[in-house]
């Protein structure tokens, strides 16, 4: 085992670096230079003489094999660097906001298991009828809609109907609990109801799987209740898959959040 | 015409259904809550081109003058109580006020305005000052006293005084700037109305009130929240009343949807902008090196048409030549009319603009016109200008590109671009700025079209050293009627200023430049 967590871990490595240099020379080849962007993008009349003089600061004149060495270099060694655009730590800008967005993915995470355990077990047991049906359509919806534009929608909704609008600068859960859940369950619940969607049809179709092993049927045939088959065999093990997605989902939410927050905050 | 003056009636009339509120008796107190539609990046105001900045950190600053809001382009006194300037426009002289503190208590003087003018006409190394140039004609400083400070310059400058407020030359603490010169990008240090409190990044910036300000019983407010949050977000905010206005602008759409859910909490506050559309032709690629088919290309838009069409649906409105409709030294429309591509008789412009490209061998060019993914006002004016040129048999395909490949593809030394639609916007009316972009490439950084042209360029200093009012608009007529003839960069639309504010926001007047006047001292809540 122990071999094999090693030969993993190995293998990651030039997986990273692999990845690394793909989005490094992505950022290069795209083309356009970031202190025009950063100088003249609001139509300011800045000099080319103080445009030379911001690449050189930044280092952007240097080769781009140093400019890559020197960004790995940092990066290995903990140092992500500092923003060209606010001149802040690149650890700084991150750690400034990554609590926001952890308490949004771990919010959208309970919303989605909370949904989709019973909703997808329900689906399997229910198989082909109206039940079945229905969570298969709210489901499938949930694939479609992009969860940005239904956190618009969920603000337009609560501002139309209920004349209310959650509050627009973000307090911390420690500070005004009930105030930091009334702004960030919207946000919460859009990227949740796409998780779940995920999660519910994974929990169906790994359900249906199970109930059709031949350990169900011996605790059928030897009279164990319907109910306990399916909480105590079947659901145990049908959540293992489950449990993986949703793994996998946070760990996206984490870093694709930004886009939900940022139209639904 | 008549459409152009009602516009201009309704604007002043709006602009005039404020002016009750200058009348009213402040009341102190309440925290004033505002969106800005993007963050500031750092601190330093001489390091920075952007609203986004002006809008939350202004308020923490002094500068020398600044621009009356209720009189623009009127200025007046901010640190300065009074100031001369001799005869020859040579020496500027400023009385400063008395009893000025820094937020840090240390008193201000005028040593603290001639080490801020050093660090913007000399920046020390790795210090940026964009704004370097136009302090270049100040030859020397003077502090005769603690309160008066002397500004003496190689040339006349007709523009210096209105350089003196500007509200990106804060004031610095000169025994901070000895100690470190980039102390600024890091910290707010003023002698604003307002002190600093906090900024959550993402989230907000605060303001509180500074019990030393200088000017007595000011500010108003008890403190300030700027909430970052843009399109959509910012809309509903404002409509649910949890932000009482957005000080840059809307769209026509956003305004109509505010008012028909504010109804009368609310009102509209319009004025013309200083920001324009201008399209860059690429001098340095046939055929756009053959001035006959840039100026039939410029001929071809019906500017006056297309302004009340699109001012329905985008924030432009006004039809210009270089410098802002409506401003002293701008053109009049009847002088603009008679110049190429600003006629009334489109018939005739393009009946002109088909025969140019005839006898320039174009007559069925197709060509790329590259734009901003920016959709207001840029989509619409793009989709506009290519309905124009396909009206004279051009075939255009309109390009959009994120700005980074927008700016890379009109880069200095190796543009790849046809045409392009492209824009400025400036904090204050001033021909020293609106005329830069047109001169000589080797000279300016603002020319994307790559042509050298020394007419332009020596009008431009002629008007820049002028200071008879009369004389200086006589050059910059003569730039225009130029630059239209010569046709490398023409001026598509100016911009319209529209600001939805809540009624219980008091004493803050529109104006057309969207980086002055947000000093927030004068501005108070009917609550």
């Amino acid at each position: 085992m122990s071999r094999y967590v090693t030969q993993r871990l190995l293998m990651m490595i030039p997986t990273l670096l692999g990845v690394a240099i793909l989005v490094f020379l992505m950022l290069r080849l795209m083309g356009g230079d970031p202190v025009e962007v950063m100088l003249r993008g609001d139509g300011a009349n800045v000099s080319q003489a103080v445009i030379e003089a911001e690449r050189i600061r930044l280092g952007l004149d240097r080769p781009i094999v140093v400019q890559f060495g020197k960004w790995l270099g940092g990066m290995m060694t903990g140092d992500f660097g500092v923003s060209m655009w606010t001149g802040n730590r690149v650890s700084h800008e991150i750690a400034s906001r990554l609590p926001l967005s952890i308490q949004v993915a771990l919010m959208a995470t309970l919303l989605a298991v909370l949904i989709a355990i019973p909703a997808g077990t329900l689906s399997a047991l229910y198989k082909d009828t109206w039940i079945d049906q229905l969570i298969r359509v709210v489901s499938i919806a949930g694939l479609g809609i992009p969860s940005f534009w239904l956190g618009m929608i969920i603000i337009l909704v609560l501002l139309s109907v209920f004349q209310w609008h959650p509050p627009v600068t973000f307090t911390p859960l420690f500070e005004n609990p009930r105030e930091n859940l009334s702004q960030l369950i919207w946000p919460a619940l859009a990227v949740g109801y796409r998780y779940s969607a995920v999660a519910t049809r994974m929990m169906r179709s790994t359900l249906l799987e199970v109930l059709q092993e031949d350990y169900i049927r011996t605790a059928r045939a030897k009279g164990v209740q319907e109910r306990l088959v399916v909480l105590r065999h079947a659901l145990s093990n049908a959540m293992l898959p489950v449990v993986t997605v949703v793994g996998l989902e946070f760990a996206f939410l984490i870093g694709g959040l930004v886009v939900t927050e940022l139209r639904a905050a | 015409m008549y459409f152009r003056q009602a516009a201009l009636a309704v604007a002043m009339a709006l602009a005039a259904a404020a002016a009750p509120a200058a009348a009213q008796t402040p009341k102190p107190g309440g925290i004033l809550t505002f969106a800005v539609s993007a963050e500031p990046p750092n601190l330093d105001c001489h390091a920075q081109t952007s609203f986004a900045f002006i809008h939350p950190v202004r308020p923490h600053y002094s500068t020398l003058l600044k621009f009356d809001g209720a009189k623009y382009p009127e200025v007046t006194g901010d640190l300065a109580e009074s100031w001369t300037i001799s005869p020859d426009g040579l020496t500027f002289t400023f009385k400063l006020r008395p009893n000025v503190k820094f937020h840090d208590g240390s008193a201000f003087t005028s040593q603290d305005i001639k080490a801020t003018y050093e660090r913007l006409r000399d920046p020390p190394q790795g210090v940026r000052s964009l704004r370097a140039e136009s302090y270049q004609d100040i030859a020397a400083m003077e502090t005769p006293d603690p309160h008066t400070v002397v500004f003496r310059l190689s040339r006349p400058n007709a523009s210096m005084l209105a350089n003196f407020a500007s509200p990106w030359d804060c004031v610095y603490s000169a025994a901070k700037l000895k100690e470190d010169p980039r102390f600024p990008e890091r910290n707010i240090l003023g002698t604003g109305p307002f002190t600093f409190v906090e900024h959550q990044a993402g989230s907000h910036w605060v303001g509180k009130k500074f019990d030393g300000y200088f000017e007595q019983g000011k500010p108003y407010l008890d403190g300030y929240r700027a909430v970052f949050m843009s399109g959509a977000p910012m809309v509903n905010a404002l409509a649910a009343g949890q932000v009482l206005a957005e000080f840059r602008g809307h769209s026509p759409a956003d305004r109509d949807r505010l008012m028909q859910t504010l109804g009368d909490k609310a009102q509209v506050l319009e004025s013309p902008w200083v920001c324009n559309l201008a399209v860059n032709f690429n001098t340095t690629k046939k055929p756009f090196d053959d001035a006959r088919v840039r100026r039939a290309l410029s001929l071809a838009i019906d500017r006056w048409a297309g302004a009340q069409a699109l001012q329905k649906i985008a924030f432009v409105r006004h039809v210009g030549g270089v410098l802002r409709p409506g401003y002293d030294l701008a053109t009049p429309d009847q002088e603009l009319e008679k110049l190429p591509g600003f006629s009334r008789d489109i018939k005739a412009s393009r009946t002109e603009a088909r025969r140019l490209l005839k006898e320039a061998g174009h007559e069925n060019l197709s060509f790329k016109l590259t734009n901003r993914t920016v959709a207001m006002p840029y989509t619409p004016v793009g989709v506009f200008l290519i309905d124009q040129w396909r009206q004279i048999g051009l075939n255009v395909q309109h390009e959009q590109l994120e700005t980074r490949l927008y700016l890379a593809a009109q880069q200095r030394g190796n543009p790849t671009y046809d045409a392009s639609l492209d824009f400025s916007c400036d904090f204050m009316d001033e021909p020293n700025l609106q005329l830069l972009k047109y001169l000589s490439a080797d000279r300016s950084a603002l020319n994307y079209s790559g042509y050298i042209d020394r007419t332009l360029d020596d009008l431009y200093d002629r008007q820049s050293g002028e200071l008879d009012k009369g004389k200086r608009a006589s050059l910059v007529r003569e730039f225009e009627s130029h630059l239209f003839q010569e046709a490398p960069v023409v001026p598509a639309i100016w911009w319209h200023r529209i600001v939805v504010v809540h009624k219980q926001l008091k004493g803050w007047n529109i104006t057309p430049s969207h980086y002055v006047g947000q000093e927030l001292t004068d501005v108070w809540l009917d609550r």
